[in-house]
């Protein structure tokens, strides 16, 4: 077995014996149940509600019921993006920051493999939780609401692997940091990064609709310090409805979609991040 | 062609910052010798072995592991497939059972797995392990985590060993089992490099001894030289005169007389037996003649002083 593939298995195996998979799971169903509840007490007010006031226009009615829907399943996602986030910015920052302070890493670097195999073999075995969780807490969500009103957003692999990007960028950039800071810098890092991508991306939709250049120019250039928030803007634009859409008034709407350039971008961020990473934790002293 | 040296280092040298932690090492360790390197601490051991084992890089100077330049890193990378070490404050992921965890290093070694399975077992018998192999090491004690991390650091049947501090940790039967494993490895040819502080350790098992200090080596003494020369004896005897200690002056230096004991620097135990012929001629009572030989902390302090030492 290749050093590389040694690594993502002693990973993967880590995450669970550590019992992280388990808390993710305990905490993750937890989320959906709640998640499930609130969607039906919701549901099932709205449709008291409408048709005892709106039982005259039939077409009002499915297309209000939609809205409704697509609302709340991407408010569902919105919190999920927030937690692969979160989910990813803590495997990483603990990942090589930590093997370094407490020296499981002298052990193993003076093996004969390179050390970039350890950096990469952490990324893919991180790589594999967040798609599993993804998979679980996303999967959990537009199960739910398809189950409870079949409704299904357009375009949702696009933007479920959108939200999977975002999950990816923090995790790798939280690499990076970790190549070289302490845990608990690489967290206040990679949060403060992550803040800033987050107010930029309002400040530009604030901008854009007041049709202010100023406010734009921020957010792009906050976009450019981190693609996060566009990630997530472009998805919630992938599945918004149509309705909503046109009119860009909900708040998980966009009003200025980033473009397909902007995950280009993205992508090219993270491969960058991840040879900064093996870069810097391959020349720095252990 | 010659065998290459185990270790060869020029003028090695390594400064964080402002502080020099390793000013010039030089030294060269033959394969299939036992060698101690000795230093109070803050000297620079670690850092010399960290060095030598590329876990950090030397701010100048070279140094060559078996035979092949730190600087080249792919050949270097397979020459590590040789190397065994042991960290200081050895660390480890203690989820893992001692067997996986000997499993994990070995596969990273690049050990095939039924090779590898059988090792394993060998080694915990070995270390004394064997009753908890399948015990996660978070259950284990200090001197437990000690011989399993020797055992990862056997498992690929190393050309070269590095032991930084193997007995910390240790109550008096591990160390024993430390000092016979390290006496089997000299035997099967493998070289040692001990990194010890306790110098009645490094006195029992190396060959030969670096003595550091401010981060550069500033003697290297083989031990047997050591026992060889300079001793000094201590005389118990009844009827000792200052004549008869001034008399005793031919064989010896720094004779001091305390009633009825007499200590004396001789040169060599050679002459023990003259020494005693004399001081019967000249009718002292003798009760005990104990020869004792400059130990390896005497010349620690005269090589290394006492400042620094904690």
């Amino acid at each position: 077995m290749s050093p590389t593939l040694i690594i993502l298995r002693l990973t993967l195996s880590e995450a669970s014996r550590r019992k992280i998979v388990l808390a993710a799971i305990v905490v993750g169903l937890g989320f959906l149940l709640v998640y499930s509840i609130g969607f039906h007490i919701i549901l099932t007010n709205v449709n008291a509600n409408t048709i005892g006031n709106l039982d005259n226009a039939a077409g009002a009615l499915t297309v209000a019921r939609q809205e409704g829907h697509s609302f709340l399943l991407l408010a569902g996602l919105y919190a999920i993006t927030f937690l692969s986030i979160a989910m990813g910015a803590l495997l990483a920052a603990d990942a090589l920051a930590g093997e370094i302070s407490s020296g499981t890493v002298q052990s193993i670097v003076t093996k004969p493999v390179r050390r970039s195999d350890i950096v990469l073999g952490k990324w893919l075995g991180f790589a594999v939780l967040l798609a599993l969780y993804q998979l679980l807490m996303g999967g959990g969500v537009i199960l739910s609401v398809w189950l409870q009103s079949g409704y299904t957003a357009p375009n949702l692999l696009a933007g479920v692997c959108l939200i999977y990007l975002e999950a990816l960028l923090i995790m790798t950039v939280a690499l990076v940091c970790s190549s070289r800071f302490t845990a608990l810098a690489t967290g206040t890092v990679v949060f403060g990064l992550y803040g800033l991508a987050f107010i930029g991306g309002w400040v530009e939709q604030f901008g854009s609709f007041i049709q202010n250049q100023t406010a734009v120019y921020v957010g792009v250039v906050s976009s450019l310090i981190l693609p996060s928030e566009s990630l997530w803007r472009r998805a919630s634009y992938e599945m918004e409805s149509p309705l909503s859409g046109v009119l860009g008034m909900s708040p998980f709407g966009t009003i200025s979609v980033p473009s397909v350039l902007m995950i280009v971008y993205a992508g090219v961020y993270i491969v960058i991040a991840l040879l900064l990473a093996l870069r810097i934790f391959s020349r720095r002293d252990l | 062609m010659t065998e290459p040296c185990a270790i060869e280092a020029q003028e090695l040298r390594k400064v964080f910052g402002d502080n020099v932690a390793v000013k010039g090492l030089t030294l060269q360790v033959q394969q299939g010798e036992v060698f101690g390197f000795l230093g109070p601490n803050g000297a620079g051991k670690t850092t010399s072995i960290k060095m030598l084992l590329s876990l950090i890089a030397p701010t100048a100077g070279q140094a060559m592991l078996l035979g092949v330049p730190l600087n080249e890193s792919e050949r270097i990378r397979s020459v590590r497939a040789r190397v065994g070490f042991l960290p200081e404050h050895f660390h480890f992921h203690d989820w893992l059972t001692a067997a996986e965890f000997l499993e994990f290093h070995g596969e990273l070694y690049g050990m095939p797995s039924a090779a590898l399975h059988q090792r394993v077992s060998e080694l915990l018998e070995l270390v004394g392990l064997t009753a908890f192999r399948d015990k996660q090491l978070r259950t284990f004690s200090k001197g437990m985590l000690q011989r399993i991390g020797l055992a990862q650091a056997l498992l690929n049947r190393p050309d070269l060993v590095f032991l930084d501090e193997p007995t910390s940790g240790l109550d008096p039967v591990g160390r024993r089992l430390v000092r016979d494993i390290i006496h089997d490895l000299r035997r099967q040819g493998t070289c040692v490099f001990l990194n010890s502080h306790l110098l009645s350790e490094i006195e029992v098992t190396c060959d030969r001894v670096a003595f550091i200090k401010h981060g550069e080596v500033v003697r290297i003494t083989e031990l047997k030289q050591l026992n060889e020369t300079q001793s000094s004896v201590t005389i118990r005897a009844t009827g000792l005169t200052p004549e008869i200690a001034a008399g005793l002056s031919r064989w010896g230096r720094d004779i001091q007389l305390d009633g009825s004991t007499l200590a004396m620097a001789v040169a060599s135990e050679a002459v023990l037996p003259e020494i005693t012929r004399f001081l019967v001629a000249q009718g002292a009572e003798i009760y005990a003649i104990t020869p004792q030989r400059l130990s390896l902390e005497d010349l620690f302090i005269q090589t290394v002083g006492t400042e620094g030492v904690l």
